[in-house]
């Protein structure tokens, strides 16, 4: 792809001065955005920028309070999703946009299903999804396979075969690896590349700078809903990036580890804990600490983490907290001996969409505590801050937040209970620059007040940033343990199950 | 939760696949169960009587139910068909007044009435955002008001010929259940085959996503409630023809509003939406049906009756939850 070619082809979309308020809130203010076929436009910005409200824009969910819209140089205006993907633009939402009870096949053509003689035609249905994913290169998705059975990676995959199976010729990803482990992000690299080869325009949102340079030509920086640069990728640096992002620049990423004299005693050890997904773990986390795990999509990671919390508990060996046995068996018990559990999947089991961030935030305090018996009282408005979060006030809607605050007020709703072990299950899955780094902090300061921590991350520069120890998974066991700062490869060796090979 | 989920592709169901098998098991093992214990008062449960009994019953909660379901699997409910039935059995005798010429305009009134009643709910409900349980609750205090108000027993009169649809059979076989399966074979086919049959699932297994995906969801939950309502207003009709005349309390006495709504989750429907079929409504019908005609036989009391009943639908409720949390 040549740079000049960019500049000459005149752009398959062009949005000019957009503007759109949400009830008197403006959250985009005269954005201009450019899209030109086979090339990978990056849109960053920080949590709340406005990202995914422009990208609905674009996709016809929303409609602009002001500017304009063409495609192909004339100007539509999009009253529906459906409109403007017969314009030939397409969306993959930040969240699922699926239909887990129905298959792979009646997913894609949502909508848009054939008909022949009155009746959909399933087996066109069938055969034209097939012929997408064959297009893709992805082989192994069967049409007719329920949703709900594919593992994440492969529902990213029909995600992306719905939104071309309108003949897209402008795609938009919204975090497309938001929901991704590291190695399947590699599957996704290959599949925006053949997108691009055939011409594709894609607009790619994502918070991981490693793929906005990876994949993209060109960069676009919103902040607080207003365009700050367009900038060819190969003219920026990832710190000059970050400084459009963010407004400032941001020092030493990670913060410093726990030196040995900060480590105390052993908060939670468990000992030969097993269960039907895992077997054998052996784990002390000890006052101060936080001890990173590692593994692929399927290790054991999260099953781990949902033992330790009583959501489906060790049915083998000794837990112990702060030196005394503890049998816990329920999330309850748990949070009651004071350990946290941030989830990984925030929609599913982390949020009450349609309640307020204030009874987000003390849920869990208050479903296992009563009001107030036991702990502190609490400062809600200092809980939130921080955090980082961003939003109207402690009343307003959950589901109304941007993705990465919603992140946040799930990570303030379990501070609220100030564990002792706090387990973290993909922390800043979807969270920008700016929060990430506040939330390293914000885990480093638990730590230093006497916290264990567990962390669990796909990110494995962000794994090995934190940790203090970073424990590898592999097969529902754990496979060996690294010092702090271990190689990536080290890491991947373990979780690969190469080390174990090779001894 | 990642863990859960292996990679590869697993063994699939089809949609008839198994909610609908277990329904129809249980009712087999219902009629075994029931045809023992009425036996051994000296009975026989599945004779002609019984038979013509089971179906007869099952025809006009049939009929309800399977409007019920297209508005259940949206994720919506439809509280207003009791009266509703009843307001149609009156609109209908009434038409008719014994005149054999008046029955096809009497029918195509009605339907037109019940098919008004189901757009005020649908858009009430899709364009006004009420939930459907309170606008459908209201939708039947208007209605109880407009009968209350009028009537106070039977008005109307059907002329002979339409009494036949009530009462002819095949065999032990009536004819009206004949009907009614015809009707619930068609709307199978209108769930699982045409276009707005699929996006009825869509909109029940996430109204979001199927906006997102330009599915017009206003129109859908819009068009299940008036195929509800029209599925009640055949009810109202069916009722007329058995009772010669038409009478506010038909649809309210056998308390088809809560009984419909019984009967699609027996039959293994997701009371959430976006899961389940006429196929196990029908199925869930019988069961309902097989059990009142066995308690008739073994002569119960109404009261151990309503506990059974309850029993049932709260274990087969429970079961499915797990079922499903168990995929
Ligand atoms: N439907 C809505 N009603 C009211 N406010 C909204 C609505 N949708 C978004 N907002 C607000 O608009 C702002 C921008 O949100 P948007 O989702 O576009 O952010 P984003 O850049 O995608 O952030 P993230 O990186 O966290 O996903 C936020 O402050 C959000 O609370
Ligand atoms: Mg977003």
């Amino acid at each position: 792809m040549s740079v000049t070619g960019l500049t000459v082809e005149s752009p398959v979309v062009r949005l000019c001065g957009i503007g759109k308020r949400f009830l008197g809130n403006q959250v985009l203010r005269d954005v201009d955005l450019d899209l030109h076929a086979g090339e990978v436009h990056a849109l960053v910005g920080e949590n709340g920028a406005g990202k995914s409200t422009l990208m609905k824009v674009l996709a016809g969910v929303h409609q602009p309070d002001e500017g304009t819209i063409e495609v192909d140089g004339v100007r539509r205006t999009f009253a529906s999703p459906r409109e403007a993907q017969s314009a030939g633009i397409s969306i993959v939402h930040q969240e699922f946009n699926l239909l887990g009870d129905r298959s792979v096949a009646e997913n894609v053509h949502l909508g848009r299903e054939p008909v022949r003689w009155g009746r959909v035609d399933r087996r066109r249905m069938e055969a034209e999804t097939e012929r997408l994913l064959d297009w893709l290169g992805e082989r192994g998705i069967s049409p007719r396979t329920q949703v709900r059975r594919l593992p994440v990676a492969q529902q990213q995959v029909v995600e992306i075969v719905k939104a071309l199976a309108t003949d897209a010729r402008v795609l938009a990803m919204d975090e497309p690896t938001a929901a991704l482990a590291d190695h399947e992000v590699e599957l996704l690299y290959d599949l925006v590349r053949r997108l691009r080869e055939r011409n594709i325009a894609i607009l790619y949102v994502s918070h991981r700078l490693r793929e906005v340079f990876d994949l993209s030509q060109r960069i676009t920086v919103l902040k607080d809903g207003e365009l700050v640069t367009v900038r060819p990728t190969r003219e920026l640096t990832s710190d000059q990036l970050v400084r459009h992002m963010v407004g400032r620049p941001l020092d030493a990423y990670f913060p410093d580890r726990a030196r040995p004299a900060d480590l105390g005693d052993v908060r939670l050890a468990v000992r030969g804990g097993g269960n039907a997904r895992v077997h054998g773990i052996d784990l002390r986390l000890r006052a101060g600490e936080i001890v990173g795990l590692a593994g692929l999509q399927g290790a054991g990671r999260s099953a781990v983490a949902r033992a330790v919390c009583g959501a489906e508990p060790f049915t083998e060996g000794t837990v112990e907290l702060d030196g005394t046995p503890a049998r816990i068996r329920s999330p309850r018990a748990a949070v009651r001996r004071g350990v946290a559990y941030v989830t990984e999947d925030r929609k599913g089991e982390g949020l009450a969409l349609r309640q307020s961030v204030r009874d987000n935030a003390l849920l869990v305090r208050r479903a296992a505590f009563g009001r107030g018996r036991g702990l502190r009282r609490l400062d809600l408005g200092e809980l939130l801050r921080s955090v980082t979060l961003v939003a109207r006030g402690p009343d307003q809607e959950v589901r109304l937040l941007s993705g990465g605050n919603q992140q946040k007020v799930v990570l303030a709703k379990w501070l609220a209970v100030e564990p002792k072990v706090l387990v973290v299950d993909e922390p800043t899955r979807g969270i920008d620059v700016g929060a990430k780094k506040a939330v390293y902090d914000l885990l480093r300061g638990l730590a230093g007040q006497g916290v264990a921590i567990l962390l669990i991350s796909s990110e494995l520069p962000e794994l090995i940033g934190m940790s203090d120890r970073v424990l590898v998974m592999y097969d529902g066991r754990i496979a060996g343990e690294l010092p702090a700062g271990p190689s990536e490869e080290a890491v991947m060796a373990l979780a690969t199950g190469h080390a174990l090979e090779a001894a | 939760m990642s863990v859960a989920v292996e990679p590869g592709v697993r063994p699939q169901w089809t949609r008839l696949g198994n909610p609908v098998a277990a329904v129809y098991g249980a009712l087999v093992l219902l009629l075994v169960l029931g045809s023992v214990l009425v036996a051994m008062r000296g009975g026989v449960l599945l004779d002609q009587g019984g038979i013509l009994n089971i179906l007869t019953r099952s025809t006009a909660l049939g009929l309800v139910a399977i409007g019920q379901t297209m508005v259940i699997l949206t994720g919506k409910l439809d509280l207003s068909v009791a009266y509703l039935i009843g307001l149609c059995s009156l609109i209908g005798a009434e038409t008719m007044a014994g005149d054999p010429g008046m029955i096809l305009p009497a029918v195509l009134l009605t339907l037109a009435c019940a098919a008004g009643v189901g757009l005020l709910n649908g858009l009430v409900v899709a364009k006004l955002k009420v939930n459907a349980f309170i606008a459908t609750l209201g939708t039947a205090l208007i209605i109880r008001g407009y009968l209350e108000n009028g009537y106070t027993g039977p008005s109307g009169q059907v002329p002979r010929v339409f009494q036949h649809l009530g009462y002819d059979r095949i065999g032990p076989v009536p004819v009206s259940a004949l009907l009614m399966l015809a009707l619930a074979g068609l709307a199978w086919w209108f769930l699982a085959r045409t276009r707005p049959g699929y996006h009825l699932y869509a909109v029940g297994g996430d109204e979001e996503v199927a906006r997102f995906s330009g599915i017009r969801t206003d129109r859908v939950v819009i068009t299940a409630h008036v195929l509800c309502s029209v599925a009640a207003g055949l009810a109202g009709l069916f009722l007329a023809s058995r009772l010669g005349s038409g009478a506010p309390w038909v649809g309210t006495d056998a308390g088809y509003d809560l009984e419909s709504i019984a009967a699609v989750v027996l039959g293994g429907t997701l009371l959430a939406g976006g899961r389940g079929g006429v196929a196990g409504t029908i199925g869930g019908v019988l069961i309902l049906a097989t059990l009142d005609t066995t308690f008739d036989e073994l002569g119960v009391t109404p009261f151990f009756k309503d506990v059974v009943r309850g029993v049932v639908l709260i274990v087969a409720v429970a079961l499915y939850a797990r079922r499903r949390m168990r995929r």
